[in-house]
C-alpha cells in the first residue's frame, strides 16, 4: 500500500495542473468569444488580395 | 469612354467625412502609460464569421497598429496602435470603407458584469469538476474497499484526502449558490438554492463530522458533484441569456451619439447628443439616420420613414416639413432646426412605451421558477420530517438522524431539475439556430409553444421591405435602358430597384443631374429627358393610384411613360399564413402604412382580419384587447413602430433587417429573407415544452423513489451519487433528443 503515499499526491498534481491551465485559459480571455473561436481556425493568416 | 459625373449628393457644401459610418472617437480613447493608444468600438452590422478577416485584415494592414481583434459574440471590436504612426480616423476609415458602422464606447463606462459573471462561474466550475473527478475516484476505491479487504486506516486517509479536496471546492464553487441563498432568504424568502446550500454544507459539515470519528460513510463526493452538476446548468443559462443582454447593451450604445451642429458663424462642430439644445441647426448627409425631432431648414431630400411609420415609400422633403428622430435621409444633405432632443422625440417616445410594455411581460413565471416554489419548500419539509422522526421515534442519536436528513436533502436535490431547463434549452437554442431563428430570450420558448394568435406587421415584416417594378412587360425595352441608365446616378430606392430589375445597362454620356425631392434630368440629343415623380415630368395628377409607387419617364414630344412600384410579399409569407391558419392559429395583420396598402397585401396573402393606420398606442391597445380575452399573441414587426408592440405582446419575433430596437425587443430574430424559420420556432417552441414538462415528470419520478429510501435510512453514498448521476444523464439525454430529431420537411 506504499504506493499509494506517491501515486495519490501525483494524480493530484496533474489534475491541478489540468485545473491550473485551464484557468490560465479563461484568465487569457480564450473564452471571451466562443463564437469567434469556432470559425478563427479557418482563415488563413497570410493577407489574401481581395 | 465617356467622362460621367454622377448626380451630386449634396445640394451645398459637403466635406468628405460626414459620409463615413462612425461618429468622432477621439472621446474614448485612451492612452496608456507607453504611449500607445486604444480604443473600444461596436460593430453594428457584423453578422457572419467572414466579417471577422475583413475587418481585422482592413486594420492590421496600415502602419502603427499594434493589434486589432473582432469579438464575435459580442459584435465588438478592440485597437491598439501607436498614434504617431496612424490617425484614428484612418483606422476607422479603414473600417468603415468595408461596408461597416461603428460606434466607439467606453468599456468601464459599460456595467458588463455579465462577462465577470459568466468567467467567475466557469472558475468555479473548473474547480468543481476537477473536485468531483478527484474525490470520486477515491470514493468508487472506499466503496470497493467495503466489500472486499481495505483496512481502516487506509479508508481512514482516503477520507481525509477526500476532505482536503472537498472542502476548499465547495467553499469557492459553493459561492454563487451561498450568495443567492442569502439574498433569497434576507427577503424572507425561499428558493431553490436554500436547500442546495443547506444539502451542500450539510454534507460537508457531517462528512467531515463522521471523517473526525473514523466513520464508514462520508458524503463529500455527492457534495461536489452537486455542486458541479449544478454549475453546469446554470452555466448553460447564463450563457443563453448573456447573448441577449450584450445585444441590448450593443444597441444602447449605438442610439445617436452626436450630430454635426451648424454653428452661428457657419462653422460645422460635432456634438454629443446630450449637448444639442431646441433651436440648433444639425447637418443630416444623405445616407445617415436623423438624430433629432426637428423641421427642415434647408435643402430637399428622400426621406425613408419605414422604420418609424412602417410606410413603405419614401416621402418628399422640403423645407418646413417636419422629420423625426430615426428617420433616414436617402438623397441628399438637410439643414434640420431641432424642436426637441433626447427624452422628448419620438424615438424616446417609443422607448419608454416598450419599457412600460416590458414590464407587463416580466410577471411571465418561468416553468422552473414554478416548479421551484413548489419544491424548496416540499424539501425542507421532508429532510426536517426525517430527522425530528428518527430522533423521537427511531431511537437514533442526533448524529444518525443528521446524516440521514442530509441524504434526504441530497437525494431530492434538483440536480435534475436544474439540468433539465437549461438542457432543453440550449438544445433548442442551437437547433434553431441552425433553422435560421436567433433566440433572444430563453423562456421566449416557453411562452411560443403557448400561442394562440399571431398578428404581423406588413412593410419589412409580411413583404420584403423593398419597391420591385410591376409593369416592366408593358414597357419598351429601349425605355427601360434609357430610364435605368439615368437612374444609376441615384441613391432612391426606386431609382435602385428599377437598376436592379433590368440589370446592367450603359452609362449615360452626359451628366445626370439629381434634384432632390423630384427627380433626374439629362440632356440626350439636345433635348431634356427626365424620370422622376409627377410633378417633375409634367404629368397631371387625375391618373392616380393608390397603392402603388411610380416614376415617369418624360422624352420631350412622347407621351410620358409610367413605371409602377409594389413592396411586394415575400416568397413564403402566403404558405406561412397559411400554415399558421392550419394549426388553428388566429392571423392578423396590423399595418402603420395607409388602409389600402395594407388590404391588398392582407387579400394577397388570406389574412381575413386586417387594420391600416395604426400608430404605436393603437398597436398596443389591440394586444390589451387580445390579451384581455384570454389570448395569447406573437408579434411579429419590423419597425421602430413595432418596438413597443413587440415589447407588449405574449411572444415577439422581428426579421433581421429590422430595427434595432426591435431585434431588441423581440424574443426571436428570423434570419435570411424568408418567414418560414418562424414555422420551425413554433415547433420548436412546442417542442421543448413538452421536453422540459417530461424532464420535470422524469426528476420527480426519480424523487418518488429514491425519497422514501433516504428517509428510510437506506440511501448509502454510493446509492446517492448512482441516483443522482443517473437522473441527471437520464434528463440531459432526453434533452438531447431536440437537436437529434429530423429536422421536418420545410413547410
Amino acid at each position: 500500500m506504499n504506493v499509494l503515499g506517491y501515486l495519490i499526491p501525483i494524480a493530484l498534481f496533474l489534475g491541478l495542473l489540468g485545473l491550473a491551465a485551464f484557468l490560465w485559459a479563461l484568465k487569457s480571455g480564450q473564452f471571451d468569444d466562443l463564437d469567434g473561436a469556432a470559425h478563427r481556425i479557418l482563415f488563413d493568416d497570410d493577407e489574401s488580395p481581395e | 469612354m465617356a467622362e460621367v459625373t454622377l448626380a451630386r449628393r449634396d445640394a451645398f457644401d459637403l466635406p468628405e467625412d460626414s459620409w463615413r459610418g462612425f461618429s468622432d472617437p477621439s472621446a474614448y480613447i485612451r492612452v496608456r502609460a507607453d504611449g500607445t493608444a486604444e480604443l473600444d468600438l461596436v460593430v453594428e452590422n457584423l453578422h457572419c464569421p467572414g466579417c471577422i478577416p475583413k475587418i481585422e485584415g482592413a486594420v492590421k494592414r496600415l502602419p502603427g497598429v499594434l493589434h486589432a481583434r473582432v469579438n464575435l459574440s459580442t459584435k465588438r471590436l478592440h485597437l491598439h496602435w501607436r498614434p504617431d504612426a496612424v490617425e484614428p480616423s484612418a483606422l476607422l476609415g479603414a473600417v468603415a470603407g468595408q461596408g461597416f458602422r461603428l460606434a466607439p464606447y467606453d468599456p468601464g463606462a459599460l456595467a458588463s458584469s455579465g462577462a465577470d459573471d459568466t468567467k467567475a462561474l466557469l472558475r468555479a466550475l473548473a474547480v468543481a469538476g476537477f473536485a468531483a473527478g478527484n474525490v470520486m475516484l477515491l470514493s468508487v476505491s472506499v466503496w470497493s474497499g467495503l466489500v472486499s479487504d481495505m483496512g481502516p486506516a487506509t479508508r481512514d486517509l482516503f477520507h481525509w484526502v477526500s476532505a482536503l479536496i472537498a472542502l476548499p471546492a465547495v467553499a469557492f464553487a459553493g459561492q454563487p449558490f451561498f450568495r443567492s441563498a442569502l439574498t433569497a432568504l434576507r427577503g424572507h424568502r425561499l428558493n431553490m438554492d436554500v436547500p442546495i446550500s443547506l444539502a451542500v454544507i450539510l454534507a460537508s459539515g457531517m462528512s467531515l463530522v463522521e471523517t473526525l470519528a473514523s466513520g464508514d460513510y462520508v458524503y463529500f463526493d455527492a457534495a461536489v458533484m452537486l455542486l458541479f452538476f449544478l454549475l453546469i446548468g446554470r452555466y448553460l443559462d447564463l450563457r443563453t441569456r448573456g447573448q441577449a443582454r450584450s445585444a441590448a447593451e450593443n444597441l444602447m450604445l449605438l442610439r445617436a451619439q452626436g450630430a454635426s451642429v451648424l454653428t452661428a458663424d457657419g462653422e460645422r462642430r460635432a456634438l454629443p447628443i446630450a449637448e444639442i439644445g431646441p433651436g440648433m441647426r444639425v447637418l443630416v448627409a444623405a445616407g445617415e439616420r436623423v438624430p433629432v425631432d426637428g423641421r427642415i431648414a434647408r435643402g430637399r431630400s428622400d426621406l425613408d420613414t419605414s422604420l418609424v411609420t412602417g410606410e413603405s415609400v419614401p416621402r418628399a422633403a422640403a423645407p418646413g416639413t417636419e422629420i423625426f428622430a430615426g428617420t433616414l435621409n436617402l438623397t441628399s444633405l438637410l439643414e434640420v432646426e431641432v424642436t426637441a432632443v433626447g427624452e422628448g422625440t419620438l424615438l424616446a417616445e417609443i422607448v419608454r412605451l416598450m419599457e412600460a410594455a416590458e414590464q407587463c411581460r416580466a410577471r411571465y413565471v418561468r416553468l422552473a421558477d414554478r416548479m421551484a416554489r413548489i419544491y424548496a419548500p416540499a424539501v425542507h419539509i421532508l429532510a426536517a420530517v426525517s430527522f425530528l422522526g428518527w430522533l423521537a421515534f427511531g431511537g437514533l442519536g442526533w448524529q444518525e438522524a443528521l446524516l440521514i436528513a442530509v441524504a434526504v436533502l441530497i437525494v431530492t436535490c434538483p440536480c435534475a431539475l436544474g439540468l433539465a431547463v437549461p438542457a432543453v434549452q440550449v438544445a433548442a437554442v442551437g437547433r434553431l439556430l441552425r433553422g435560421g431563428v436567433l433566440v433572444k430570450s430563453a423562456d421566449g420558448l416557453e411562452r411560443l409553444a403557448q400561442v394562440d394568435t399571431v398578428i404581423f406587421d406588413k412593410t419589412g415584416t409580411l413583404t420584403q421591405g423593398w419597391p420591385e417594378p410591376t409593369n416592366l412587360t408593358e414597357i419598351a425595352v429601349a425605355d427601360q435602358r434609357l430610364a435605368a441608365s439615368m437612374a444609376a446616378a441615384s441613391r432612391h430606392p426606386l431609382s435602385r430597384a428599377l437598376c436592379r430589375t433590368v440589370g446592367p445597362v450603359g452609362i449615360p454620356e452626359t451628366e445626370v443631374r439629381e434634384e432632390p425631392g423630384l427627380g433626374l434630368a439629362m440632356i440626350l440629343d439636345g433635348r431634356e429627358v427626365r424620370l422622376g415623380n409627377r410633378e417633375w415630368c409634367g404629368v397631371p395628377t387625375s391618373q392616380s393610384s393608390a397603392v402603388e409607387s411610380e416614376l415617369w419617364l418624360a422624352v420631350p414630344g412622347r407621351a410620358p411613360v409610367r413605371f409602377a412600384f409594389r413592396d411586394a410579399p415575400r416568397a413564403d409569407a402566403a404558405r406561412t399564413v397559411a400554415w399558421l391558419k392550419d394549426r388553428g392559429l388566429a392571423v392578423e395583420l396590423l399595418s402603420g402604412d395607409r388602409e389600402p396598402a395594407a388590404r391588398e397585401i392582407a387579400r394577397a396573402l388570406g389574412i381575413d382580419r386586417w387594420a391600416g393606420e395604426r400608430r404605436p398606442a393603437d398597436k398596443i391597445a389591440r394586444l390589451e384587447v387580445l390579451a384581455a380575452d384570454g389570448h395569447k399573441v406573437l408579434m411579429v414587426g419590423d419597425g421602430l413602430n413595432d418596438a413597443p408592440a413587440l415589447a407588449a405582446a405574449f411572444a415577439s419575433a422581428s426579421p433581421a433587417e429590422a430595427a434595432d430596437i426591435s431585434q431588441t425587443a423581440a424574443d426571436f430574430v428570423i434570419q435570411g429573407d424568408g418567414l418560414s424559420p418562424l414555422a420551425e420556432a413554433m415547433r420548436v417552441g412546442v417542442a421543448s415544452r413538452r421536453l422540459i414538462l417530461q424532464n420535470f415528470a422524469l426528476a420527480l419520478g426519480y424523487n418518488a423513489i429514491a425519497v422514501p429510501l433516504a428517509m428510510a435510512g437506506l440511501v448509502t453514498p454510493l446509492i446517492a451519487a448512482l441516483a443522482m448521476s443517473a437522473s441527471s444523464i437520464a434528463v440531459t439525454l432526453n434533452a438531447l433528443r431536440l437537436s437529434l430529431a429530423r429536422r421536418e420537411a420545410r413547410l
